[in-house]
């Protein structure tokens, strides 16, 4: 049992998605997906566990040896992002009884937890594998799916919005696939570690160059860096809501890990940031992502395109830590990806709880939620403070360690611009606080109550993750720094 | 004996923090609710006692919770700076709260059980961030105070109110955020260590220049110190409730920003290596500036707490400038004017809301003749100016006095005549209130008969706070040991 725990990760979510269509009724369904989702989340557990105690699990698929067979691969780096995938999972899913019943109608139900497996199982299968033509096969069962969960949305805008992001995810997809290919050619391999030793060889030929390119352009649209965004924002503000909030917190997260997969374990660190300048055109990029979408989020009207923003921002510091290039730098971008997790969930589910009860997520309907939904509100005003970074919260432990990375490596000015960076989200955040808590309830709106517990559970549960994790760092900070140590070759 | 006061010291903290959930329930009983606020206060004035007893007796009291980061502890040491700023702002919760009972009730206020919890929430803050064994922990409860005091600020819920509190909130998160935390980043990298030790932590780590640097971060980013050009939230803040104004604003919240400074001065640099700093000089010549330009300004406010709270940035411009003379006579300066500062300040503040409770008045202007109708309160308003003056018979006039012999004894001239000039200043702007308010003039007529004090309990409390001034003056033996022992303690051998 234990040694297949890897594929039982990615084939339970798989095989469930079909069977969720022979339950066919709305809440047997969502227990039947919660279960699904709890067993992956243990699963992902038994992983880390361990991964951490023996070291990397490898599991041939099929029983065919490494090099022509596919393989799943588990090391520190992969098993940290599936149990954050997976904990995210469920803990959005407990919300999505209730949620959905006002946002979708019944037909859809089933669809809805159907896709929601499969595009969870997408994820899981690309951070399992081991195979780079296998992350493309799961890419896109998980992005096919969320393209189909968005286009779910109320909204008639979410068509618009799911379209954009099936021509922009397609035309990532199609670069990463054009990288993968010609990586094949040049190698005659997919299997990661096998194209890691024949790269050295390869490396300076124009078609790996290109094959570079080709991904690294692939898969900065995939997480949204600026200016590749542009998909971003709508669809995560028409999509409905717990798709938001699984989404936000996770597929931008995957996409950053094959980020990391592919320039440290695949080129290796000296072909990707010293034969290219991957380093200062990343950095400047990520720089500029976070002040031009924080700026831009300052500015907008729905609060799900504020925080939608700001999660391009965070993916800004993620990948500012990232072209750090140092073992801190990429500790702090695992940190971040952790707790952005946890403060977007809990932001974005919270926002789902308002969708519920007075349908509109528009900061002008806002007006006296504080007094209304006094506990949904709380949970905002913590998980903005978590964004913005104040001590005892996750924020703050990220932002610590991208400081202590940057100044480390002598990049003081980057230190101050990101510093200065977390001040534009107080004025977003704050945007809110003040309209929930200084403005009298909208007429008409006197009678709205709080959220049902069915919300107001998961939220609180990832508020006080959001608190738990900034003030006992242990489980973050070291399976980060473990992930990212042995990425540098560091043994610790 | 050393595990009760180390219970002790956390309970400090604790108490506070676990009445704020007593409050919470007890908010449909208001009665009930305030016995639970003053019987907190009383208990955690008793642990401050009993720590104070004991460290003047020889007794060294340490307490670590946990590790936050690898190296990062939060823990708490209690040595004589904290023990005198705890001293002072506990003895004040319990005075602050007795006077608020009277306003609060008497002005009519709402949302009275969030106001409670946000108040003891500050004081937990207040304690940890006195009792802080490292800059780590400070900047927590540093950062802590400014969240908590954030719904106090904005306790009215006014377009007013929202105004104040951006300017209150943006100023104190983006200077600690930008400034200090970068100092605190550096510090860490430069030096390893965030502990508060004796003669600082550099030693020979840093060159001048960054240190220097470094300072001015510092400086700029404790932005609770309220240093001109970073003083702007201080009269903003001046739209809370005056409880808020007086015990926050004039007490703990400043205090805890000047506290911070002393600390770092002393225990993150050490008195030797600030003197040969490159920028001393200049925040030193920032913070004299401060003092005076605040004292100008101050002047020309016609709004009585707004006069205040210029007043307190000039005030606290006194305690930077002690603090970066770095010398023993600076030191105990800056100590012993945390003390005689806050009680003469809410003591202002003090009358300043039973003016408004008894009769609505807020303005200077309008306050003429007002000693005959509140004879009590304006007398205690004589006395806290004559304690900000500094003159005798209060206790302004010790810490004043060392101050100055600070100035002299490191040949700052200009600092010097600043500090006699803003003192003078002040009597302009404080003595002339008092003064037209028993002496009205002869057009106006005061009314026979009338007297009209503001409610019981906020003239209990002021009359404290104001008696706390005389006794200062005449017998300020306890405040002056414990701020020699901070020299002691900070390895500096003592020149008196």
């Amino acid at each position: 049992m234990l040694a297949h725990l890897p594929i039982l990760q990615v084939v339970v979510p798989l095989m469930a998605a079909p069977l969720c269509w022979f339950l066919n009724r709305s809440k047997l369904v969502w227990i039947f997906a919660l279960l699904v989702c709890a067993a992956t989340c243990t699963n992902s557990t038994l992983l880390l566990i361990e991964v951490m105690k023996s070291g990397t699990i490898t599991y041939e698929l099929g029983g065919w040896e490494a090099p022509w067979g596919i393989e799943l691969r588990i090391d520190k780096l992969n098993a940290f992002l599936l149990l954050i995938i997976s904990t995210i999972a469920t803990v959005v899913m407990f919300a999505a009884n209730t949620s959905i019943q006002k946002e979708l109608s019944e037909d859809r139900h089933t669809l809805f937890y159907s896709l929601y497996l499969l595009s969870l199982t997408g994820m899981y299968g690309i951070v399992a594998t081991g195979d780079a033509f296998n992350v493309f096969v799961f890419l896109e069962i998980s992005s096919l799916s969320a393209y189909a969960l968005i286009a779910l949305g109320n909204d008639r805008r979410a068509l618009w919005a799911a379209f954009q992001y099936l021509i922009m995810g397609t035309i990532g997809a199609t670069f990463i696939l054009i990288g993968i290919g010609m990586l094949y050619q040049m190698t005659g391999t997919l299997n990661m570690s096998d194209l890691a030793i024949r790269l050295v060889d390869v490396g300076h030929t124009r078609t790996v160059f290109v094959a570079f390119a080709f991904l690294i352009v692939g898969l900065c649209l995939k997480l949204a860096l600026f200016p590749l965004h542009l998909w971003l924002p709508n669809a995560y503000a028409y999509a409905p809501s717990i798709v938001t909030a699984f989404l936000a917190a996770t597929s931008t997260k995957v996409a950053v890990y094959l980020l990391i997969r592919f320039t440290f374990t695949v080129f290796g660190i000296s072909f990707s940031f010293t034969t290219l300048p991957l380093q200062s055109i990343l950095m400047v990029l990520g720089l500029v992502g976070v002040f031009v979408a924080s700026v831009t989020a300052i500015y907008q009207q729905n609060v799900k395109h504020i925080l939608a923003y700001s999660s391009i921002a965070q993916v800004g510091y993620m990948i500012i830590g990232y072209s750090i290039n140092t073992s801190t730098g990429v500790m702090a971008t695992l940190l971040h990806l952790f707790n952005h997790a946890l403060m977007k969930s809990a932001l974005f589910l919270a926002l789902g709880a308002i969708m519920y009860r007075i349908g509109s997520v528009q900061l002008s309907q806002f007006q006296g939620l504080g007094r209304q939904m006094p506990l949904t509100m709380s949970a905002i005003v913590i998980g903005g403070l978590s964004l913005i970074g104040v001590p005892l919260s996750v924020g703050f432990i990220s932002k610590w360690y991208l400081l202590i990375a940057s100044v480390e490596a002598g990049m003081w000015s980057v230190a101050v611009l990101i510093l200065l960076g977390s001040l534009l989200a107080i004025v977003y955040i704050w945007r809110i606080v003040e309209m929930a808590y200084f403005k009298p309830p909208l007429p008409g709106r006197e009678t709205v109550k709080e959220a049902p517990w069915t919300f107001l559970a998961p939220i609180w549960a990832l508020v006080i993750a959001n608190i738990y994790f900034g003030i006992d760092t242990r489980l973050s900070v070291q399976v980060a720094q473990a992930a990212s140590q042995s990425l540098f070759g560091i043994n610790p | 004996m050393t595990s009760s006061l180390a219970l002790m010291l956390q309970l400090t903290i604790l108490l506070p923090l676990l009445a704020t959930f007593a409050i919470a329930i007890t908010a449909k009983k208001p009665n009930l609710r305030e016995a639970v606020t003053i019987s907190t206060s009383l208990a955690v004035l008793y642990c401050v006692i009993n720590l104070y007893q004991a460290i003047k007796a020889g007794a060294s009291i340490e307490v670590s919770w946990w590790e936050l980061m690898p190296g990062l502890e939060v823990s708490f040491v209690v040595e004589p700076l904290g023990m005198l700023f705890a001293l002072v702002a506990s003895f004040l919760w319990l005075i602050t709260t007795i006077y608020a009972i009277g306003y609060m009730r008497g002005h009519g206020e709402e949302n009275q059980t969030r106001f409670y919890i946000c108040f003891a929430l500050a004081i937990s803050a207040v304690m940890g961030l006195a009792f802080s064994a490292n800059l780590f922990t400070l900047f927590i409860f540093y950062e802590v105070i400014t969240l908590s005091t954030y719904p106090l600020v904005t306790h009215a819920g006014t377009d007013k109110a929202k105004q104040g509190g951006r300017v209150y909130l943006g100023i104190l998160l983006s200077t600690s955020i930008v400034f200090f935390l970068l100092a605190i980043v550096l510090t860490w990298l430069i030096s390893g260590s965030l502990e508060f030790t004796a003669g600082g932590v550099f030693d020979d780590k840093v060159n001048t220049t960054m240190a220097g640097v470094i300072l001015v971060l510092f400086i700029f980013g404790i932005g609770k110190a309220a240093i001109m050009p970073f003083h702007r939230w201080l009269p903003a803040a001046m739209v809370a409730p005056t409880p808020v104004s007086a015990l926050l604003h004039a007490v703990a919240v400043v205090k805890a920003g000047v506290f911070t400074v002393i600390k770092v001065c002393i225990f993150i640099f050490g008195l030797d290596l600030l003197p040969k700093l490159p920028t001393t000089e200049f925040l030193l010549y920032l913070a004299t500036f401060s003092v005076l330009v605040a004292s100008i300004v101050a002047m020309r406010q016609d709004n009585l707490k707004a006069r205040l709270a210029y007043s307190t940035v000039s005030q606290l411009g006194y305690i930077t400038i002690g603090a970066l003379l770095a010398t023993s006579s600076g030191v105990i300066g800056s100590a012993m004017h945390i003390a005689s500062h806050a009680f003469g300040k809410i003591t202002l503040f003090f009358c300043a809301g039973a003016i408004l409770v008894a009769c609505h008045k807020s303005k200077v202007s309008e306050m003429r003749g007002l000693g005959y109708t509140m004879p009590i309160t304006m007398a205690a308003f004589f006395i806290g100016s004559l304690s900000i003056i500094g003159v005798p018979p209060t206790g302004g006039t010790w810490s004043k006095w060392f101050l100055l012999m600070a100035t002299v004894e490191t040949g700052y001239w200009v600092v010097m005549v600043t500090l006699m000039l803003s003192s003078l200043l002040n009597i302009a702007y404080l003595l002339p209130i008092p003064y037209h308010a028993f002496f009205p003039g002869k057009d106006e007529k005061p009314e026979k008969n009338t007297i009209k004090e503001a409610p019981l309990p906020s003239l209990i409390a002021l009359t404290i706070t104001s008696l706390g001034c005389l006794i200062m003056f005449i017998h300020p033996q306890p405040v002056y040991e414990l701020a020699k022992t901070i020299l002691t303690v900070s390895g500096v051998s003592h020149g008196q």
